[in-house]
């Protein structure tokens, strides 16, 4: 079969809903845009525990810090399965991670803005857990078999993060004047960068109609970003609080909510290096890459020595 | 081995709960129960500060898992300290509103976490003797406790498991992980010798049957210790020079930025409900 033909009947089992399994013939360039985004969101899980971790040794009772402990947990399970996941196209964790660590792999930009008060870990349990939520039930469909079970699995977990960071908020919205304060000033700093986490606007999107059409996706960003605003809106409301925009109104036809316009100098900035976390972090990961080599190292050395004496065994055995 | 249901106290046909609880035993027990709750909250509180800094990402996992254990442990522990006490405080207020003067963990878990030859020695110490702490504390007469430690010894049993192949991994590796190992142990040694003392809180228990002897877990500790650290290829230190304080209040000078740290916001905002 040739290449044309080939990718047609690839393209045709993508259109009848088919999954795409690893032994598969894909093209190239699927493969290649599936590896980026999927390290990406890998890398997004692992970063993404540095900002919560913050607040592990300051959670402010034994239950939230068991909570916080196993949510953070849970991430970093998710970046294990999805490394696994993005393993299955033929690249190596070891490969990808170093790409991170050299600044050349991206992440999600929410994680490059700091926690300062422990109503961020109930935003960003509730925003930012939710906004992945949002994207992830999309990705629970993608075309490519693997990437979709993963996200079947994460979105469980998710769930469940989302319904612990709101009931955070909750119990900070009847507090004291002091801890609603806190709650409004987190709520005003992670909304702005939360609607950012969907993506540049459809007509920036670069990669957004060839996932499309291959299925990876199947909304677009501003139509995620716009779902995310109408399920969030009523829940902020219901807490008391208010979202920092003031072009924020209701649309009585069309059912929906309409929200200002997004600052995407301030996304492109913090994508490109220039968000207020972006260093630390990378720094942090990097700082614990380096501090782990000479367990990495031993680990390493130790399975060599066993192996070896495995083998003397077996020839003496034989 | 020890079993606090057959020997020591005339008892009634049922075991001890915290309403048919002798009231002279309650200090003893409050301050024992402290000693339990204490050790396993600030070690839960040193394991978590690897939480997204360990050498591999399966690694993060297996050291929040301890320090999850760790802290229910805790929250069991110090609420059932708060319910012997009978003052109406939780598990929280013993957790977040003491200074480090009452504080009664051992001096070993509050040291900094070091690097991760030394979590892994001090968690190889330490669970060893938790290990055998709570196979006996499951036969505690007092029933509250008893179940507490019969979850508590299976946790300890993964974290010695755990932490014994590390060791013996970093032991048997390279000769950099060698040496940070030994150092790690050495540097340790001194602080494992309060885990066996025997004070008056302890002769009050063990007579009530309520706990065991610490006395009689030392040999059996020292066995299995030593037995990994063979394998580890590493030696254990002759010093027999050992710290003590903890228990009594006398700790090092981490603890309280331990604390600090720990309970900063239920101390800075006293009235608030989080
Ligand atoms: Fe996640
Ligand atoms: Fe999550």
């Amino acid at each position: 079969m040739n290449e044309v033909a080939q990718v047609e009947e690839f393209e045709a089992r993508i259109r009848q809903g088919e999954k795409i399994e690893p032994k598969d013939w894909m093209p190239e360039r699927y493969r290649k845009q599936l590896v980026r985004m999927m390290s990406q969101h890998a890398h997004s899980e692992v970063v993404g525990m540095l900002p919560e971790g913050n607040w592990i040794t300051r959670a402010p009772s034994l239950r939230r810090k068991m909570a916080l402990l196993a949510k953070v947990q849970d991430e970093a399970g998710h970046g294990l399965y999805i490394y696994s996941a993005t393993e299955t196209l033929g690249v190596d964790r070891d490969d990808l991670v170093q790409a991170l660590l050299e600044g050349k792999a991206k992440y999600s930009s929410i994680f490059n803005y700091p926690t300062l008060t422990w109503a961020d870990i109930g935003v960003i349990g509730w925003f930012v857990d939710g906004a992945a939520i949002v994207n992830q039930t999309m990705l629970a469909k993608a075309s490519y078999g693997p990437y979709a079970r993963a996200m079947i699995r994460i979105c469980k977990e998710e769930n469940f993060h989302k319904k612990q960071g709101y009931e955070i908020c909750v119990t900070m919205a009847r507090g004291t004047p002091e801890q609603r304060e806190m709650l409004q000033d987190a709520i005003n700093r992670w909304w702005w960068p939360t609607l950012m986490m969907f993506g540049p606007p459809d007509k920036d999107s670069t990669n957004s109609a060839e996932l499309l059409r291959w299925k990876v996706k199947q909304k677009s960003n501003d139509e995620l970003r716009r779902h995310f605003v109408n399920i969030t809106v009523p829940q902020v409301q219901a807490l008391g609080m208010t979202l920092p925009d003031p072009d924020l109104k209701y649309d009585e036809e069309a059912g929906a909510w309409r929200f200002g316009a997004i600052d995407w100098d301030e996304f492109w900035r913090v994508v490109r290096g220039r968000g207020p976390c972006n260093r630390e972090r990378l720094r942090a990961r990097r700082a614990a890459h380096e501090a782990g080599a000479w367990v990495r190292a031993a680990a390493e050395a130790y399975a060599a020595k066993q192996r070896a004496k495995q083998e003397t065994n077996g020839v003496r055995a034989a | 081995m020890f079993d606090g249901r057959a020997s020591g106290r005339p008892t009634s046909d049922t075991d001890m709960t915290t309403a048919t609880l002798d009231p002279e035993l309650r200090p003893a027990l409050f301050d024992y129960l402290l000693r339990l709750g204490d050790d396993a909250l600030v070690l839960g509180h040193r394991l978590s500060e690897w939480c997204g800094h360990g050498p591999y990402l399966e690694e993060d996992i297996a050291l929040t898992n301890l320090a999850l254990d760790c802290v229910g442990q805790a929250n069991g522990l110090l609420g059932l300290a708060a319910e012997v006490e009978g003052a109406g405080r939780d598990a929280d207020d013993l957790a977040f509103r003491r200074d480090a003067l009452d504080f009664r963990n051992a001096l070993i878990v509050e040291l900094p976490k070091g690097d991760f030859g030394f979590t892994v020695a001090r968690q190889l110490l330490f669970s060893a003797y938790a290990h055998l702490l709570y196979e006996a504390l499951r036969e505690s007469a007092f029933e509250p406790l008893a179940g507490i430690a019969a979850k508590a010894f299976k946790e300890a049993r993964y974290h010695l498991r755990h932490s014994s192949e590390w060791l013996i991994r970093l032991g048997d590796g390279t000769d950099e992980s060698r040496q940070r190992a030994q150092t790690a142990l050495d540097d340790l040694w001194m602080y494992t010798g309060e885990l066996f003392e025997k004070d008056d809180t302890l002769r009050t228990l063990v007579d009530a049957g309520l706990a065991p002897d610490p006395r009689a877990l030392e040999a059996p500790w020292r066995e299995r210790v030593e037995a990994v650290v063979s394998q580890a290829t590493l030696t254990l230190p002759e010093d027999d020079f050992m710290l003590t304080g903890g228990r009594s209040g006398r700790h090092t000078e981490h603890l309280g930025h331990l604390l600090a740290e720990m309970q900063f916001l239920p101390r800075a905002y006293p009235d608030a409900v989080w």
